[in-house]
């Protein structure tokens, strides 16, 4: 929502595009796609390019003529900006974002808890970066508006979806009419109350929260660094708890408890919400003026598809998941699942691997998924204790906090690092691991030179490190037979590394992955490791690499 | 040696929970049978005193 006067688009700081529907003729005249993506906010907009990463072409439709209205996801992880980075789209997000590490917790206007996330210098970004939604989706759509793979097509309304032989056929509506349009495969990226959802019948599953949480963002020259603010019990808002986050353009995000005795529609009335804002800007001392930009409600909840896949349709971001936002988890699990059934896809529809790699999709990021809930859940429960029991624990906690810094620590956020995919086939578990990392985490990361790091050296396909070669001729059969499970795959060994980044590159990467020499690593297109094995086996690791990624033998 | 805090969590959701299954007279009762059972395995009146004054502190309401 808007002050009284404003149009709906109409913000201080933000441009909104105005799209519209494509030529008749045109859409008339392609009847077919191999992947068609439901909504093009976030997450879609992010499937279309890691497809085009990949080659492969889609179609996008989304039945508004802007983007999404508001600030709404403002909190971009790491593993985020490296997943951005790898579909090329990074750049305009490091130069917008603020990035942060910390976090400083306040109860009855004292500071109980100050945290730092974990952070080295081995890491090319940051742990979290402030950035409002609409500028998310703004380079998002200027990647995909220049990217010559991906057709989007706005004020088009996904109505109808049916399974045919060959795929889906969607029924889409537009401002000039209705069409049909077949597609191999859905990815259905059409948010939180997805309509893909209810045509096929599926309901999200968990459990809702109380507490409602107004979220405000305000215009200000207020001086205080990137640091996540979180107020319990303040005099501004009694009992309640409080969220403020510095954003990008001299926005402020006030994300507040609503007070009791407001029902929902008194608090999100203008004038209560001017007068909460004012009352939460005296409490942290900000004196000057300030502008309502935008605000709107929302309440907690942990809900999720049982299956994120139903035959030729893909649940990605909201539409298959809707997790507390205390977690920051919404848009970035969104874009996680993106990845994840974006490079799996088009190796099924390049015909680089079998169809039941997509088996391996609703594993992972499900299981990402309940991951958090499990954290949010406790987030949550701190924020907005449901019951007697854990306000009374809350409370004692805090209280406790005042004179104790141990008792703080049930204040942090819990703010995680990415899941470790176990299930599903797409890693290779079943198997001594060569090092302290393990198959189905993300590769750490490590700084080899004052401006490289060993993402940077990663391909666009799956990437084989091998850290000590053995037997040269072995080397090489290996590389040819995984050459023929993907065209892309890049070699790195260790004598690249040592040419390049000297022997104390090579060992400080020892170091950070615990592996010995002679370790091989295969690491995923998403930057999770698929495999590792102490020594350089080539026909124990094509094996294994063909049975995870590769194709049946068709005789 | 003082509980670790991942032991301490434990501790804090066992309690909410417990709470919540008690009736609020019950509560009290529980909550002060459970300190005597501390203070007793604690075995130290002095360190005892001196929590049942530091857990006095900030209870007033603001
Ligand atoms: C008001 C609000 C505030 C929020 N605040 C926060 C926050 O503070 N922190 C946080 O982490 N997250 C927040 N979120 C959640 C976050 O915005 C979502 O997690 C994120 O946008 C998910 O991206 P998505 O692409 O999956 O879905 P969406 O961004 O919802 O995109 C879905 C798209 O599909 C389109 N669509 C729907 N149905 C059809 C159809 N039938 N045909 C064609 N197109 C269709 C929609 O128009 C939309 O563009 C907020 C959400 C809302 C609504």
């Amino acid at each position: 929502m808007r002050p009284a006067g404003k149009g709906a688009h109409e913000s201080l700081y933000f441009t909104y595009p105005a799209f519209t529907a494509p030529d008749r003729a045109h859409v008339l005249a392609h009847e077919g796609c191999r992947v068609a993506i439901v909504g093009a906010g976030p997450v879609g907009m992010f499937a279309a390019l890691t497809l085009a990463r990949f080659g492969i072409a889609s179609v996008l439709f989304d039945n508004k003529d802007t983007f999404n209205d508001g600030s709404r996801a403002i909190c971009v992880q790491r593993s985020s900006f490296q997943a951005l980075e790898r579909a090329g789209a990074v750049q305009p997000f490091i130069e917008k974002a603020y990035g942060w590490t910390m976090g400083r917790t306040f109860y009855r206007g004292e500071q109980i808890l100050e945290f730092e996330m974990p952070h080295s210098d081995s890491e090319k970004y940051l742990p979290m970066y402030n950035i409002q939604q609409q500028f998310i989706e703004q380079y998002l759509w200027d990647a995909v508006a220049a990217s010559p793979l991906i057709e989007a097509r706005w004020c088009s309304e996904v109505t109808g979806i049916e399974d045919t032989e060959s795929g889906v056929r969607l029924s889409v509506q537009d401002s000039n009419g209705r069409y049909q349009c077949a597609a191999e495969w859905v990815l259905a990226a059409d948010g939180a109350r997805s309509a893909i959802r209810s045509m096929r019948g599926l309901r999200l599953k968990g459990d809702n929260f109380p507490g409602r949480y107004v979220i405000a963002d305000v215009q200000m020259d207020h001086t205080y660094p990137t640091i996540r603010r979180a107020l319990f019990d303040s005099k501004s808002n009694p009992d309640k708890t409080i969220l403020i986050h510095r954003q990008p353009d001299k926005i402020w995000r006030i994300d507040y408890q609503m007070p009791d005795g407001q029902s929902e529609e008194e608090a999100i009335s203008e004038d209560n919400i001017r007068d909460n804002v004012g009352r939460i800007l005296r409490d942290i001392d900000y004196q000057g003026a300030w502008e309502l930009e935008w605000w709107s409600i929302y309440s907690a909840n942990t809900l999720a598809l049982d299956d994120y896949r139903d035959g030729r349709v893909l649940f990605i971001g909201d539409s298959a998941h809707i997790v507390p936002i205390f977690g920051v988890r919404g848009l970035n699990n969104g874009l996680g699942d993106a990845e994840n059934a974006g490079w799996k896809l088009a190796r099924v529809l390049k015909g680089l691997s079998d169809e039941r790699l997509m088996d391996s999709y609703s594993p992972e990021r499900r299981g990402a998924t309940l991951d958090v809930f499990e954290n949010a859940t406790k987030s949550a429960r701190f924020m907005t204790p449901p019951t007697k029991g854990w306000t009374v624990m809350r409370d004692a906690a805090l209280s406790l906090a005042l004179d104790h810094e141990w008792a703080g620590a049930f204040a942090n956020p819990r703010q995680m690092e990415p899941f470790t995919y176990t299930d599903g086939g797409a890693v290779l578990s079943h198997m001594e691991t060569a090092g302290s990392v393990k198959p189905g985490a993300v590769l750490p990361n490590e700084r080899l030179s004052e401006d490289s790091y060993l993402s940077d050296l990663l391909g666009n396909g799956f990437t084989l490190l091998v850290l000590e070669v053995i037997d040269p001729a072995g080397l090489d059969d290996l590389k040819a037979s995984l050459l023929g499970l993907d065209p892309e795959l890049e070699c790195i060994t260790s004598g690249q590394i040592r040419a390049r980044f000297g022997a104390a590159g090579l060992s400080r990467l020892h170091e950070r992955l615990g592996t010995q020499p002679g370790a091989t690593l295969l690491i995923r297109p998403d930057g999770y490791l698929a495999g590792a094995w102490p020594t350089c086996v080539a026909d124990v690791i094509v094996a294994q690499v063909t049975v995870a990624f590769g194709r049946k033998e068709t005789h | 040696m003082a509980l670790n805090f991942a032991d301490l969590e434990i501790v804090y959701e066992e309690l909410a929970r417990t709470l919540d299954r008690l009736s609020p007279s019950e509560r009290e009762v529980f909550l002060c049978k459970l300190s005597l059972l501390m203070a007793r395995d604690l075995g130290d009146l002095s360190r005892v005193q001196a929590m049942i004054q530091t857990a006095q502190n900030h209870l007033e309401k603001v």
